[in-house]
C-alpha cells in the first residue's frame, strides 16, 4: 500500500536517515498499518467538519509586557557545542 | 519499613501531620524499598535519593512549624520521565534525551513542590510515550510486579509498576491514547486521565498536543483526589489549559451513587476482549448496580473508527512535535558529518528508536501533499463523530463504563513484533483521548491471577462524578488493597 519510493520520500521529509533494512521493514509495516487504517473510508463524514482540538480555544493571548526569562547559561547548558551565547553547527550555506 | 510503605497517601498524610512519623522516615522507607525490589521491577530510570532526602527534611520543618502544611506535604511520589524536572535528567525513555537536564520544572512539578511533595525519581516509559508495554524504552523494559515475566503496560509502565510494587504511594504519568489507564489496569492500581485542558501540559514533553494529558496514579480514589486537586487548574503557560475552577474532589466522595445513570456502550464488549476480562468487569458493574446505580446499555456507533483515527492523528501531531529533535540546542547530536543535513538526519536516525521512527513516518505521510485530505482531515472528521457519540450518550447518562484493556498483562516480547497488535491494546482507551473526556481505571478483580481494570468515563470536567463512582466501588470491595508478592509469584484469584 505504501511503496518503497514513498517511504524514501517520507524519510527525507522527516529528515531521518534510515538503513536499508529499516526502509524494507518500514515499507512492510507501514503498508500493513495503512491497510487497517483504511477502515476510516467507511465513515460517513460528508457533512462533518474536522475537529482538531476539543476545547476549541482560540487566540489565547497575554499582555505584551516583558517578563523575566532564563539566563543564557542555563538555557545553553545542554548544548552539544557551544561558543559564548552561540550554538555551533555545521555550515548551512555552501561555498 | 514494611508498614510505612503500605500506608495510603491519606494515611501517611494524617500520621505526618500528627508527627507520628517523619517525612524523612517515610522517604527513607520508600528509597529502601526501591533498592530492594527495583533490580527486579526496573521501574526507575533515575532515583533522586539525595534530593528526596533534602526535600523530606524541608517537609519535616514545615510539619514541625505547622506552616503551609498541605495534604501532600512529606508525601513521596514517582514521576514519569516525560515530565520536566529542573536539574534532574529527563530522558523520555529515549537516547535522544539520555543526558538532557531541563532548566525548568513542569507546572505540575512546581505545584507538587509547593505542596511539599517529594520526588523519589523518574520512571521508565515507552520512548516519547509511544507504546503500550514500556518495551519501547531505549534503556530497559519494566516488569509487572504481579508477574515479572509480564509487561506493566505502557507508556507509563514505570510509574504504574512503582506504585504497584510499593516503591511509591502515588505518582504521575501521561495519557495520550491510554498510557495511564492501561498500565493502571495491568498493575492493579488506580490511574486517571483528566479532561483535556484540566491539567497543564507546560513541561510535559509533547507527543500529540491535542491528546496528551498528565494524570495521577494512586492506590485508591481518595488518594487520587488529593493528587488531582494539586495538579489541576488553569496555567497561563499552557494555552490549551482551560480556565474552569477546580472543584473540591474530596468533598465529591460521598459514597452515594444511588440513581446515578451508568451506560454500558455495547461496542466495548465485542471481539478482542478476553472472556476473563469481560466476566470480571461485568461482575464489577453488578457491584455498582448493587449500590443503587441504574445501569443500561447504550451505543457509541463510531467506536470502531477509534484506533484508525488515533493512529493518524497522534503520529501526525508527533511528527510535528518531534521535529525539534535536531541535535542543535540539546539532546543527542551526531557531530561527525559532511554537512548540516547529514548531521540532522543521522542524529534523528540514531537518536530515535524504531517505534518513534515508525510513527513519525506515518504522521509525515498522513500530512504530506496528496494524502493530507484522505488521511489527516478525514481522521479529524471521524474524531468529531466519535465526540458526538459521547455528547449524545452523556445527555442520557452520568458516566459510562467499560473494560480498560482487552487482555490482562501479556508476556514481555509477546506483542512487540507486530506494531498493529500492540496498537489494538488501546482500543477501549483511545476514544476518551479523542473526545477529551476524563477516564479512570480502577482495579476490579483478577483473571488468571492478574489484575483487571474497570474504566469509568465522565463528562468534560466532571472528574468529581468519576471519582465518586470509583470511591463508592472501593468502599465495598478490596481489590485495590491487594499487593503483589514480589519475586515472580503471582497472587491467586481467591
Amino acid at each position: 500500500m505504501i511503496r518503497r519510493e514513498e517511504v524514501d520520500h517520507v524519510a527525507q521529509l522527516a529528515h531521518i536517515a534510515l538503513t536499508d533494512a529499516e526502509r524494507a521493514q518500514f515499507t512492510e509495516q507501514l503498508s500493513s498499518i495503512l491497510e487497517h487504517i483504511a477502515v476510516l473510508n467507511e465513515a460517513n463524514v460528508s457533512d462533518i467538519d474536522p475537529i482538531f482540538s476539543i476545547q476549541a480555544l482560540q487566540n489565547v493571548m497575554r499582555p505584551d509586557i516583558v517578563r523575566p526569562s532564563y539566563p543564557p547559561d542555563e538555557l545553553l547548558a545542554n548544548a552539544p557545542d557551544r561558543e559564548d551565547n552561540f550554538v555551533r553547527v555545521h555550515a548551512v550555506l555552501e561555498e | 519499613m514494611g508498614e510505612l510503605i503500605e500506608l495510603t497517601i491519606r494515611e501517611a498524610s494524617q500520621r505526618l501531620r500528627r508527627r507520628e512519623i517523619s517525612a524523612v522516615e517515610l522517604t527513607r522507607a520508600y528509597l529502601d524499598r526501591i533498592a530492594e525490589v527495583d533490580p527486579q521491577v526496573r521501574a526507575f530510570i533515575t532515583v533522586t535519593a539525595d534530593e528526596a532526602m533534602r526535600a523530606a527534611e524541608a517537609a519535616d520543618l514545615r510539619l514541625a512549624k505547622g506552616e503551609a502544611v498541605m495534604p501532600l506535604t512529606g508525601i513521596p511520589l514517582a514521576i514519569k520521565d516525560v515530565i520536566c524536572t529542573k536539574g534532574i535528567r529527563t530522558t523520555c525513555g529515549s537516547r535522544m534525551l539520555e543526558n538532557f537536564v531541563p532548566p525548568y520544572d513542569a507546572t505540575v512539578i512546581k505545584r507538587l513542590k509547593a505542596a511539599g511533595a517529594i520526588i523519589l525519581g523518574k520512571t521508565n516509559m515507552d520512548e516519547f510515550a509511544m507504546g503500550s508495554s514500556t518495551e519501547n524504552s531505549a534503556f530497559f523494559a519494566t516488569h509487572n510486579p504481579w508477574d515479572l515475566s509480564r509487561v506493566p503496560g505502557g507508556s507509563s509502565g514505570g510509574s504504574a509498576a512503582a506504585v504497584a510494587a510499593g516503591e511509591a504511594p502515588g505518582g504521575l504519568g501521561s495519557d495520550t491514547g491510554g498510557s495511564i489507564r492501561q498500565p493502571a489496569a495491568l498493575c492493579g492500581i488506580v490511574g486517571l486521565k483528566p479532561t483535556y485542558g484540566r491539567v497543564s501540559r507546560f513541561g510535559l514533553v509533547a507527543f500529540a498536543s491535542s491528546l496528551d494529558q498528565i494524570g495521577p496514579f494512586a492506590r485508591n480514589a481518595y488518594d487520587m483526589a488529593l493528587l488531582l486537586e494539586v495538579i489541576a487548574g488553569h496555567d497561563p503557560l499552557d494555552s490549551t489549559s482551560v480556565d474552569v475552577p477546580v472543584p473540591d474532589y474530596i468533598a465529591a466522595l460521598t459514597g452515594d451513587i444511588r440513581g446515578l445513570k451508568i451506560g454500558i456502550p455495547v461496542e466495548y464488549w465485542g471481539e478482542g476482549a478476553e472472556p476473563g476480562v469481560v466476566a470480571t468487569v461485568k461482575q464489577a458493574i453488578e457491584v455498582l448496580q448493587g449500590l443503587g446505580a441504574e445501569v443500561r446499555e447504550t451505543s457509541l456507533p463510531n467506536t470502531r473508527f477509534g484506533i484508525a483515527s488515533y493512529y493518524i492523528i497522534a503520529p501526525a501531531e508527533a511528527s510535528a512535535n518531534l521535529a525539534r529533535y535536531d541535535g542543535v540546542k540539546y539532546g543527542f547530536s551526531v557531530q561527525e558529518a559532511a554537512n548540516s543535513w547529514e548531521a540532522l538526519e543521522r542524529t534523528r536516525g540514531l537518536g530515535f528508536g524504531p517505534e518513534v521512527k515508525r510513527r513519525i513516518m506515518l504522521g509525515t505521510y498522513a500530512l504530506s501533499a496528496g494524502y493530507y485530505d484522505a488521511y489527516y482531515l478525514r481522521a479529524e472528521r471521524v474524531r468529531r463523530l466519535i465526540k458526538q457519540d459521547f455528547d449524545r450518550a452523556f445527555a442520557e447518562f452520568d458516566v459510562l463504563v467499560s473494560p480498560v484493556s482487552p487482555t490482562v498483562a501479556f508476556r514481555i516480547g509477546e506483542r512487540i513484533a507486530d506494531p498493529y497488535q500492540m496498537y489494538l491494546m488501546d482500543v477501549f482507551t483511545i476514544p476518551a483521548n479523542l473526545a477529551g473526556i476524563p477516564g479512570i481505571s480502577i482495579p476490579c478483580g483478577f483473571s488468571e491471577g492478574l489484575p483487571v481494570g474497570l474504566q469509568i468515563f465522565g463528562k468534560h470536567f466532571d472528574e468529581s462524578t468519576v471519582l465518586r463512582v470509583a470511591d463508592a466501588f472501593q468502599r465495598v470491595t478490596s481489590y485495590h488493597m491487594r499487593r503483589p508478592a514480589l519475586g515472580g509469584q503471582r497472587v491467586s484469584s481467591a
